[in-house]
């Protein structure tokens, strides 16, 4: 009796919180702590740091996960307002470090455009839901518009990483609100057009004298290291051939816990950040990437169950975009990292170190909690 | 449900399956790719990865040289012939192929040590020199007993040598190796460059940067001097050997800093203070540019640069005489008399006195129950303004210190550079102190010690009491003095200089602001300070002197006395007063300011000045004391 009062005290960590979800995101953690030790060697980040992180994280999830999804709508409209804001304080007087102006000084320094990754959905998830029933075709340009405003403000701090991320994050929403397949796939249509023209051709637009429209010399050279790492094997496409060998030599089951060659001798840029897959990867296998991708699957299959049995258009559009961002964060940085797509700064969610994606994700997942706890309690 | 809600689910029920698809393939995708990785090209990138040991040679970049304002080279890299030792192939048996090595090469147990430590530092990867400037018997030597020694080589590298040694040594500074210390900052700084740009990171691949400067200009403009590395992609056999370079990054040379300082005259200095300790700093007026810099006694850098022994190190550090000690940056002197032209200029600024306004000087002077000496017995009798700079009479300042009181002192000489960061370009930078209400209550805890009492006004007025400055403010605020109000920022570097096209580009600062004087004000103390060098305390000094030197000596107690008079060769060395001397030349149109102090010299007249009239006599006419060897330029 006194044992089980004692356990009861400690109900308030998980009572409410949706178990498939729960678990899922364990088994990821898990995975990332083990990962961790062995990539974090030799760094000056310690084990600490990841707790302290976990902590917060699990903090704000459990703060979240107990707001009711109508609070977040009533709030969706400031919170996007107040991140619009901050961005244009950014662009008026942020903090320039290294050519790049993404920060402000508002007591601490802090990147708005962290913010909107989550207030993008949030308003545009809320303005389906005012539209509700009277959708007309035109309220698609204004969620465009909505849209684009933040866009284009990280896209010119520069950070085109965020701001493609961002982007997609609110044309998650648009898409899952409806937006007619007429519109859709001749738009997909011309951009894998695009991507195969820079493929055929990624031979003459990678030569050094071609400039190109609206991109940065960086970031063109990100795109053709991509199509072609051995031209630059110690300059921009080190980071590519050197994670591609780890995954590669890592083969069906992997070198073991620690052994990663790759990783332990530093030929892996930022081992435990962004490139924490590869020593995943080399250490664990083709197994341990088949069981990390099972995890993610789960995960997104969990978060698309929520959002589907969930009451308002308001929970199912944010419950739906949200699942889809951890979604394509994976992907792009498992994709970056094994060679498929460019490099752009994304962590691996819930894998990689880093103290600000944790944070948004613990957000994200509280959100989806507060969907599954309040799907009955709300009737719009 | 509610029925008209029902097409809305329905339509996004379908998205949701779409969307379950499009992971559905991109996961699939991904599958695939990691199949192809792990499962079809194995053996491949198995191969890679074993191959893969030693891909990157680090190529370091030259560092810049250091050139002086006439263009003498005062900080150069060598080139010679090292023993480089492959750490990974020597894992294990470190002692035993040293001991076989010094068979035929001469290591010494300092070799050894640095060689040791860097191996730890580099957590044995790397390649790293245990014996540096092989002699040619040594090299024929050694290659014809190579085969014994796997994974050990001769390599050319490249050394940094400072070819005047003592010379200007706090100026200049030093590199020495990175350290673990040194590494975290660095990783620290490119983790801040990351966030915007990845490949920031390839910039500054570690392993090429394997020294940093430490202190002074090596430290100061270091990333300039540092330039980019570049890295050679080599492939080796199983054994660690290389086999041929497949590609190289070249690197990109430092840049060469050039400095405002007149290395002769630096030189000229730093004899004329023989044994003496002290500070020297010379700027020119007009520009700001620092002439010299001096700070006695002075070290060897070249002693650190590939680590210091042990023996030395402890010799410098312990050394009652702290020669690693930056005096003219670092450390804090009471001015002294030499504040006494500043107080005077304050009190035509403040309308707290006029030039001809006298007071009678009994030799004492009186505040509450307390007597401030003048240190002429029995007074100066009627002292006006002029006199008072030129017989250095303390009466009429400890009268004027309590005219004006604290804060008004305070808020006339902050613009002139007391008690604030200059912003020189060397870091570490003391502040000193410039004594108002404020400051003693923000620098004192108990609240009796917060509050200012009066008397401790009146010793500011000559000088001491709570003021104590560094010889670079001393030497800015002469500098402004003498450039009439208009501030120029102190630098010792003037230029930065493309190794390769030789093309300068100056940094010098601008006009940092100007104080409001008035002409006929700073008229009147010039021509004090000239009768000074006169018929003054310092005339002797400056007796048949070409040019017009207006100066006022100085000279600082280095402990309170109390009631008892000073006598200086019955007080220890080390209490012995600080001889000051501040001066610029010509008066008309000043191209040199000076502040100096010879500590524990005594008073200012007998052992500072002199020192200054050499130094301007080489500066402004070229003439050198038939004492000091003549100047030569090292090989």
């Amino acid at each position: 009796m006194e044992k089980r009062s004692l356990i009861h005290r400690f109900d308030f960590l998980w009572s409410g919180l949706d178990k498939g979800l729960g678990l899922i995101v364990l088994g990821l953690i898990v995975i990332s702590t083990v990962t961790f030790i062995s990539a974090s060697s030799g760094t000056s980040v310690k084990l600490i740091d990841q707790a302290r992180n976990l902590v917060l994280a699990y903090s704000v999830m459990l703060v979240i996960s107990r707001i009711p999804p109508k609070w977040l709508e009533r709030s969706a409209v400031w919170i996007y307002g107040f991140g619009i804001a901050l961005l244009l304080a950014v662009a008026a007087f942020g903090l320039i470090k290294k050519g790049a102006r993404r920060w402000v000084n508002v007591g601490v320094v802090i990147q708005p455009s962290e913010i909107m990754k989550i207030a993008m959905p949030l308003m545009l998830a809320w303005y389906f839901q005012k539209r509700e029933g009277v959708l007309k075709n035109w309220d698609y340009a204004v969620a465009a518009l909505l849209l684009i405003l933040p866009v284009a403000l990280i896209a010119r701090q520069p950070d085109l990483g965020t701001a493609l991320l961002v982007m997609s994050a609110g044309l998650y929403v648009i898409i899952l609100a409806g937006f007619p397949w007429k519109y859709i796939i001749p738009v997909v249509g011309f951009g894998v057009f695009c991507i195969l023209l820079i493929i055929i051709f990624g031979g003459y637009i990678c030569e050094p004298q071609v400039k190109w429209f609206m991109l940065h010399d960086y970031q063109k050279h990100r795109v053709c290291t991509l199509l072609d790492p051995s031209t630059d094997p110690l300059g921009k496409g080190f980071h590519t051939i050197q994670s591609v060998i780890a995954i590669g030599s890592g083969g069906l089951f992997g070198k073991g816990w620690l052994n990663g060659t790759q990783a332990h001798l530093e030929f892996i840029p930022e081992k435990h950040t962004d490139f924490i897959f590869a020593v995943f990867s080399e250490e664990f296998g083709l197994i341990g990437n088949l069981i990390l991708l099972g995890l993610f699957t789960a995960l997104i299959q969990r978060g698309f169950a929520i959002s589907s049995s969930a009451p308002t258009l308001f929970t199912r559009l944010l419950g739906g975009a949200i699942t889809m961002i951890f979604f394509t964060y994976a992907f792009v940085n498992m994709g970056m990292v094994s060679g498929l797509l460019p490099v752009v700064g994304v962590p691996l969610p819930f894998i990689s170190y880093g103290g600000t994606a944790l944070v948004t994700l613990g957000i994200g997942v509280g959100i989806l909690m507060s969907i599954h706890r309040y799907r009955r309690l709300v009737q719009s | 449900m509610v029925s008209f809600k029902k097409p809305d689910l329905d339509s996004f029920q379908e998205r949701i399956h779409i969307a379950t698809l499009f992971v559905t393939f991109c996961f699939l995708l991904l599958i695939t790719r990691l199949v192809w990785l792990q499962l079809v090209s194995h053996g491949k990138y198995a191969l890679l990865a074993e191959s893969n040991r030693i891909a990157l040679v680090p190529a370091p970049a030259n560092r810049g040289l250091l050139i002086d304002r006439n263009g003498i080279v005062i900080g150069r890299n060598y080139s010679a012939l090292t023993l480089d030792v492959n750490a990974e192939e020597v894992k294990g048996n470190v002692d035993q192929l040293i001991s076989d090595l010094s068979e035929i090469i001469d290591i010494s147990p300092r070799d050894k040590r640095n060689f040791k430590r860097s191996l730890e530092d580099s957590r044995n990867m790397g390649t790293f020199p245990l014996r540096s400037m092989l002699n040619e018997t040594e090299t024929a030597r050694f290659m014809a007993n190579r085969y014994r020694f796997p994974g050990v080589e001769i390599r050319a590298r490249s050394f940094r040598e400072y070819p005047y040694n003592e010379l200007a040594s706090h100026l200049i500074g030093y590199i020495g190796r990175v350290s673990q210390k040194d590494k975290e900052r660095m990783q620290a700084e490119i983790e801040g460059a990351k966030a915007d740009d990845p490949d920031a990171l390839q910039a500054s691949f570690l392993p090429g940067i394997q020294y940093v400067g430490k202190i002074g200009l090596e430290q100061s403009y270091e990333t300039v001097l540092r330039g980019v590395p570049g890295y050679d992609q080599v492939e080796i056999t199983a054994g660690g050997k290389p086999v041929r370079t497949l590609s190289s990054a070249p690197s990109v040379p430092g840049k060469n800093v050039v400095l405002s300082v007149d290395i002769k005259l630096q030189y000229l200095v730093e004899q004329l203070y023989g044994n003496f300790r002290g500070a020297f700093v010379a700027i020119e007026p007009e520009t700001g540019d620092v002439l010299a810099f001096v700070s006695k006694p002075n070290f060897n850098p070249n002693d650190f640069v590939e680590g210091i022994d042990a023996g030395t190190w402890k010799a410098l550090n312990e050394s009652l005489e702290k020669p690693l000690y930056n005096r003219p940056l670092k450390g804090i002197y009471p001015p002294g008399s030499t504040y006494k032209p500043f107080m005077a200029l304050a009190a035509l600024e403040t309308g707290k006195r006029t030039p001809n306004q006298a007071i009678s000087d009994p030799g004492y002077f009186t505040f509450g129950n307390h007597t401030f000496k003048d240190d002429k017995v029995g007074g100066h009798g009627s002292v006006d303004m002029a006199k008072s700079i030129i017989e250095s009479c303390d009466t009429y300042y400890y009268l004027l210190a309590r005219d004006m009181g604290v804060n008004m002192m305070h808020d006339f000489m902050k613009p002139l550079g007391f008690g604030q960061i200059t912003g020189i370009d060397l870091d570490g930078e003391s502040r000193g102190i410039l004594p108002s209400t404020s400051w003693k209550e923000r620098s004192f805890k108990k609240p009796e010690q917060q509050k200012w009492y009066e008397g401790e006004t009146i010793s500011l007025g000559i000088g001491q009491g709570y003021n104590s400055f560094t010889i670079l403010q001393l030497a800015h605020a002469t500098a402004n003095l003498a450039n009439n109000g208009v501030v120029m920022k102190p630098h010792i570097v003037k230029s930065i200089e493309n190794p390769i096209t030789r093309e300068r580009v100056l940094t010098t600062p601008k006009e940092s602001y100007k104080i409001d004087l008035k002409k006929e004000h700073i008229e009147v103390i010039k021509n004090a300070m000239l009768d000074v060098n006169r018929f003054g305390t310092s005339a002797a000094a400056f007796k048949g002197a070409n040019y017009l030197p207006a100066g006022k000596t100085g000279t600082a107690q280095v402990f309170s006395l109390g009631s008892k008079t000073y006598n200086h060769s019955s007080t220890p060395e080390f209490l012995r007063d600080h001889a000051l001397y501040i001066v610029f030349a010509p008066a008309d149109k000043p191209k040199i300011a000076i502040a100096m102090v010879v500590e524990n010299a005594g008073f200012g007249a007998a052992q500072a000045a002199p020192i200054a009239r050499k130094a301007l006599d080489y500066y402004l006419e070229g003439r050198w004391p038939k004492e000091i060897p003549e100047w030569k330029n090292a090989p």
